[in-house]
């Protein structure tokens, strides 16, 4: 069943050592047919999309378009003009907090959580000071839970929007994301989840979650960087203005004034990132392919044995102890810095991330300057966790 | 600072190293030999924001050669720190302005950890040290 054969890098050193790739959370590797589905576009279809009348554009747009199609079906939207390519969750964040501008009034509060990643953070914080709203945050547990009675007590019918992670980057933390959006429906409360951590370990269906926004990277996803997605419900989308002006996104142009076209062009200006999309569709047909359930059940399974061989290590310290945990185990070692154990795992070819991970107010709710975070992926094994361990066991001696 | 070795010391220790664990077990050593900082002198000013981790740097001149103290939040850094002070300290600003740093962390194959994406401060030490000798 293991699928890290496809993964070309996994053969490589690190260190001088056998690499063990524990930095999924940052970014995920690349299947080889992804790479070649990159490739394939540039060696024989590149050609710019949607307007010039010749064959390669016509081939490059309908692999383009293909990307959105496989996206969408991906999700579970229901069209596929819900589907708008961005760089990343961050820009789809910030296209979304740009045109909700002329929405929100004064006095509204933006409703976010301390679980949030600084990209669902600082958007915001921006949109608030454009608009005179308020910025409040729902608490968490000790344990790295959203408090679900301070969530009840913050949505209010002052609240414009609730925007909150699927899962924590930081800790691995599963939110109840449908019973969140519930909870900020029955309030009229827009809605926007950062699935970011989410889209490879959890079945992602917008229709049954309700949302109004949900917004993915594609290189989490095994496809390449600088490309991702926003899905918007369409009524909402066809509602909204455009963000950035530009090529693509108009309908007609006269030196004073525009037209715009509809969703999801509308919000892709500029030249897309053609090979990206069609790397990212390459990607979701890799997935779609794949036992993704008993990959994941797996995956979860090393979790677990890897959570317990570390708790047996002297001064080992676990952060965050969700009930619903994806992929994500974060740590400290006592009397050391997460900084020092992530150089010491790297001397043995362990790359795992060290530092806040752009969780600032979350380290600042927990009073630790930063975590260790292992964070897996579908082709993580055995002989990958016995590594963690074994080097976790070796950083201790040093420290 | 306690680090009783000097520049030549050093490098002469590295050449010995054959392997990264004694290397990595010799930096840790070296940062715990550091005087540690008071805490009253580990203020927002003297503060050298990295990414991951905290380094203060603290410095007086004295009868024409700068004196630094330096202390982190990690033992690696602090330890890295330590080579940076073996360097430079007791010197004339003209004498650090001179120092080739960067050619010195090549020498003992630490380079990678000058590299920005490294984000622990030390880049920014280095430069806040050459900062503080070019207007001493």
């Amino acid at each position: 069943m293991s699928i890290r054969s496809d993964f070309p890098i996994l053969a490589r050193q690190s260190r001088g050592k056998s690499l063990v790739y524990l930095d999924n959370g940052a970014t995920t590797q690349k299947p080889q047919v992804v790479i070649d589905a990159i490739d394939k576009y540039y060696q024989q279809h590149n050609s710019n999309v949607h307007r010039a009348a010749h064959e390669l554009a016509e081939e490059a747009t309908q692999m383009m378009e293909s990307g959105r199609s496989l996206c969408q079906a991906f999700i579970n939207a229901e069209s596929r003009k819900e589907i708008i390519f961005t760089r990343g969750t961050t820009e789809a964040i910030n296209l979304v907090a740009n045109v909700l501008t002329q929405r929100i009034k004064p006095g509204q509060d933006i409703l976010i959580t301390e679980l949030e990643h600084h990209s669902n953070i600082v958007p915001w914080q921006m949109l608030a000071e454009r608009t005179g709203a308020n910025i409040k945050a729902v608490a968490i547990t000790d344990d790295g839970e959203l408090d679900l009675n301070d969530a009840a007590a913050k949505l209010t019918k002052n609240t414009a929007l609730f925007a909150f992670t699927h899962v924590s980057n930081g800790l691995g933390t599963i939110n109840p994301a449908k019973a969140l959006i519930k909870m900020a429906q029955d309030v009229g409360a827009l809605t926007l989840v950062d699935g970011a951590q989410a889209i490879l370990h959890l079945p992602v269906d917008v229709k049954d979650l309700g949302c109004d926004f949900y917004v993915f990277s594609g290189h989490k996803l095994y496809a390449p960087t600088g490309i991702g997605v926003l899905y918007g419900r369409e009524a909402l989308l066809e509602a909204l203005p455009p963000w950035q002006g530009g090529g693509e996104m108009i309908e007609h142009v006269t030196l004073t004034s525009s037209t715009y076209q509809s969703a999801p062009y509308k919000f892709e200006a500029g030249t897309p990132n053609i090979a990206g999309a069609i790397g990212l569709g390459a990607a979701i047909t890799y997935l779609n392919q794949q036992p993704i359930a008993d990959l994941v059940a797996a995956e979860g399974e090393l979790i677990r044995k890897a959570l317990a061989a570390l708790q047996q290590i002297e001064g080992f310290q676990l952060v965050g102890q969700p009930t619903e945990r994806s992929a994500v185990i974060s740590f400290l070692i006592e009397g050391s810095h997460p900084n020092d154990v992530g150089t010491l795992l790297d001397q043995q070819g362990i790359a795992v991330r060290s530092g806040h991970h752009c969780n600032m107010p979350l380290m600042t709710r927990l009073g630790i300057p930063g975590t260790v975070r292992a964070s897996f992926s579908l082709y993580n094994n055995e002989e990958d966790v016995e590594r963690l361990i074994a080097g976790v066991q070796k950083a201790t001696t040093f420290l | 600072m306690a680090v009783s070795m000097d520049l030549e010391e050093l490098k002469e220790t590295f050449s010995f190293f054959d392997d990264w664990e004694d290397k990595y077990r010799f930096i840790i050593d070296l940062g715990k030999d550091l005087t540690p900082l008071a805490d009253a002198d580990k203020t927002e000013e003297n503060l050298i924001r990295g990414c991951q981790s905290q380094v203060w740097l603290t410095h007086q001149l004295i009868d024409g050669k700068l004196h630094f103290q330096l202390d982190s939040d990690a033992h690696i850094v602090r330890g890295l720190s330590a080579v940076v002070l073996i360097a430079s300290n007791e010197q004339s600003a003209e004498a650090i302005t001179a120092l080739d740093l960067d050619g010195l962390f090549d020498e003992l194959d630490l380079l990678a950890h000058l590299s920005v994406t490294r984000g622990n401060g030390l880049r920014s030490m280095i430069e806040r040290i050459k900062h503080i000798a070019a207007h001493s």
